[in-house]
């Protein structure tokens, strides 16, 4: 039996955008040479129009950073700083809501995920490094522990506000500056989020936010002002810049792309086996770094296993982000969606079996359905490369040490899940699945104090906990880069 | 030089006999998979004592050994790995025992290698067996000092372990015969890596006896692999290999260090250690150890 759900659109009317923004740049927001106008990916109006920032822009912006942070945060003492990162964890709370639906208009996500994950794990994010900028000498990196200096900061568009606390929180905690780059396609939040740094009385220059596309991000990384770079997003990009800071001798943490496997036993129970892989490959639209888009399945569990999640795939509800009950919202970019529609069809080519959710796509916007793939080859691309999508590519295996073989084939190495009711075989796997972080009996669970972060071709560095102060202190430790603070130890 | 123990006191000479009998010499060739074979290439280059006299002829290394030497290295890995903190530490442990065995020996070779005096070879291989017992007592420490348990916001157990990179390649200081080499060469293995070595070009038969102590101390064939030859000719193949995991470009000149890093970084992003230069005899700290660790982080939710 189904039912049908009366619309339940989320309000508009706390959000009051500007026609057009501005760059954060020392404290103020000031005008730059040229515009390009950012729209809501489900109905592709446009929101407002932003700066696409150039070359004396990011200048600008690194000058006032280092500014700042020679003159200001660098000499603040450490519970000084935490009590502004407190009070930006407060204000997100505050306009939780606010946050939540411009999230959603600009990138296409659920309203249900921003409100219920993306802001208040941003918020939570600061609350925690909040913490601990007077507490770093006791973080295990010395008794003293300096920070780098200005850092630039390149984050994606699937997770824009929350990214952006993973940048900033623990490289303000740390006592560095920086200047970030926003995605091309999710600039909103950034901008509403230097309204916060305003309300907090943030010193001019801590953050400086230039918006644009990727030419700025290059612009950004490859400036010689910039002590640290701190990168999400592909890994072709990522090893340009990993290149590039080679020779520069910046400092260089990148958080890139995943092919992560979910690996399903047959004793696992199936219907939450299911919640997980649906949350693995559908939460975000598949716009995940750490999706779980191969799905590897012990051959006796195949058949039941594909019938509930096809079941539970029919139900899932796609459409308008604001709808509080949607679980599927746009795909981010019209460039998105025609890589998604390439893969997918050359998975086909390949011989895959698609089969995808018969839901209606809305007519405006930009949409794919919940797809999976079965009788997928390993060589196929769609069991190699990334999608960044909703699509689920279903492999079989028959021992723990073939799951174990075929999860690890891959140059990626982020995230991978297991689902078992045995709990000697979930630890066991855990501990030889290549990647970095392992979910067992769980999916797409974060926290900020969790360490995140990849081996492999995946990336180098952790965000989140103790480890991630590592990468905004001028701690000895190894980067691509190769290039090593001077130590004091 | 297995003859080397046997040098007299104060003998320089290369070749060393004792009354009335010819010292049966050593070939040194290169130590992969747990085996001394000789370069694939079938070449060899000549090594000199420190007054420039003739040593022997050490393997010079190709491409193909360093590949092959990549193959056993990454054969290897599952098994090191997979042992418990506490059996590493015993076999470098081990280590440490069998080099102190050999203690002569290697003075010996530190002494024809470099010219130091007796007392300052004898001090540099009684430091190199210090630095394998230090970091035999790290194994079983590394994962509560670099690990822990995350107290995240909802009923999950949450832990963080250091789990090795997979293979790395080794490239042994230029200017040091014994004491550089151990202190790059163990930190690369405490934590469950395994490793190719390129021994310094201009000191490489130490590294060679010292990979016949490595073959007699338990430590599983493959986990270190020892190539000599030029850092020029092979560094580059292990810089760009697919399947190498990080580098160490210590025994790589600036210019060479940079092609290197940048060969690593667009290859496969291996993990770069380009630590600022140190006293081989300092206290190592922790950092290159730590550099060919990553960071694993589980999670597994709670409820009944």
């Amino acid at each position: 039996m189904r039912f049908e759900y009366a619309p339940a659109p989320e309000s508009r009317s706390i959000v009051r955008l500007r026609d057009s923004y501005g760059l954060f740049i020392g404290g103020s927001f000031v005008s730059g040479s040229s515009v390009f106008k950012t729209i809501s990916p489900a109905t592709e109006e446009v929101l407002a129009e932003v700066t696409l920032g150039g070359v004396e822009d990011v200048d600008s912006a690194v000058a006032a950073a280092r500014h700042a942070y020679e003159r200001t945060w660098s000499v603040m003492p450490g519970r000084e700083r935490g009590k502004y990162l407190f009070r930006i964890a407060r204000l997100l709370a505050e306009r939780a809501r606010e946050f939540a639906v411009v999230e959603t208009l600009d990138n296409g996500k659920p309203i249900r995920e921003s409100r219920d994950v993306d802001v208040p794990l941003a918020s939570a994010h600061f609350f925690y490094h909040a913490g601990w900028a007077d507490k770093l000498g006791y973080a295990g990196f010395g008794p003293s522990p300096r920070p780098l200096g200005v850092a630039g900061q390149v984050i994606p568009w699937n997770f824009p506000l929350l990214m952006l606390a993973w940048k900033i929180a623990p490289a303000l905690a740390c006592g560095n500056t920086v200047v970030l780059k926003p995605a091309e396609t999710t600039p909103l939040t950034a901008m509403l989020f230097a309204d916060v740094c305003q309300q907090a009385d943030l010193p001019p220059g801590v953050v400086n936010i230039v918006t644009g596309d990727g030419g700025t991000g290059r612009l950004l990384a490859g400036h010689p002002g910039i002590d640290k770079i701190a990168f999400t997003g592909s890994t072709e990009v990522g090893k340009e810049i990993a290149r590039q800071c080679a020779v520069s001798g910046q400092r260089l943490t990148l958080e890139l792309g995943g092919k992560a496997a979910n690996i399903v036993f047959d004793d696992a129970p199936v219907d939450q086996a299911v919640e997980g892989i649906i949350n693995g490959i559908f939460f975000n639209q598949g716009h995940v770094c750490c999706a779980g888009s191969r799905l590897l399945v012990a051959e006796p569990a195949l058949d039941p296993l594909l019938d509930a999640l096809k079941r539970r795939m029919e139900s899932l509800r796609l459409g308008d982000p604001m709808d509080k009950n949607t679980d599927v919202g746009a795909i981010n970019s019209r460039a998105q969606l025609d890589k998604i529609q390439s893969l997918a069809a050359l998975g086909e080519e390949d011989g895959a079996v698609r089969w995808s959710a018969r839901c209606p796509l809305p007519d405006r916007g930009f949409w794919f359905p919940p797809t999976l793939f079965t009788e997928v080859s390993s060589s196929s691309p769609i069991s190699r490369e990334e999608i960044f999508g909703p699509v689920l590519a279903v492999t079989t295996f028959r021992t723990p040490a073939e799951a174990v073989a075929k999860a690890n084939a891959t140059p990626y190495g982020l995230s991978a899940g297991v689902w078992t009711s045995k709990g000697s075989l979930a630890l066991e796997m855990a501990s030889r699945l290549r990647a970095g972080v392992v979910w067992a009996n769980t999916f797409n669970r974060f926290d900020p104090a969790s360490p995140f972060g990849g081996y492999k071709e995946s990336g180098f560095g952790r965000e989140g906990g103790r480890h991630g102060l590592e990468a905004y202190l001028d701690v000895v430790a190894t980067d691509v880069a190769g290039t090593l603070g001077a130590s004091d130890v | 030089m297995s003859e080397g123990a046997q040098v007299s006191e104060g003998s320089e000479v290369s070749v060393a006999a004792e009354a009335g009998r010819i010292a049966v010499r050593k070939t040194y060739k290169l130590y992969v998979g747990g085996a001394f074979p000789r370069s694939e290439s079938g070449r060899t280059f000549e090594v000199t004592d420190h007054a420039g006299g003739f040593w022997a002829n050490a393997a010079l290394a190709s491409r193909k050994d360093a590949r092959d030497a990549v193959v056993a290295a990454r054969k290897a890995f599952p098994g090191w790995s997979g042992r418990t903190a506490y059996n590493r530490g015993q076999v470098l442990y081990r280590v440490a025992e069998v080099l102190e065995g050999r203690r002569a020996q290697f003075a010996a070779e530190v002494r024809l290698a470099t010219g130091v005096c007796r007392d300052e070879a004898l001090a540099e291989v009684d430091a190199a067996v210090d630095r394998w017992v230090w970091y035999a007592g790290w194994a079983d420490k590394i994962a509560q000092v670099r690990g822990g348990v995350n107290p995240v916001a909802g009923p999950f157990a949450n832990f963080s372990v250091p789990e090795p990179s997979g293979v790395a390649a080794v490239l042994a200081p230029r200017d040091s015969a014994l004491l550089g080499l151990v202190s790059v060469l163990a930190p690369a293995i405490v934590g469950g890596g395994t490793c190719v070595l390129v021994a310094s070009a201009r000191y490489p038969l130490p590294a060679i006896t010292l990979a016949e102590v490595l073959a007699t101390s338990d430590l599983p064939g493959g986990v270190v692999n020892v190539l000599t030859g030029q850092v020029a000719e092979v560094a580059p193949w292990l810089a760009s290999h697919m399947d190498v995991n990080a580098i160490d470009v210590t025994g790589a000149p600036g210019g060479l260090a940079d092609d290197l890093a940048v060969a690593a970084a667009g290859s496969n992003l291996k993990r770069v250690l380009r630590l600022p230069p140190v006293a081989w005899t300092a206290d190592p700290g922790v950092d290159r150890m730590f550099g060919y660790l990553e960071t694993k982080t589980i999670w597994h939710p709670m409820g009944l």
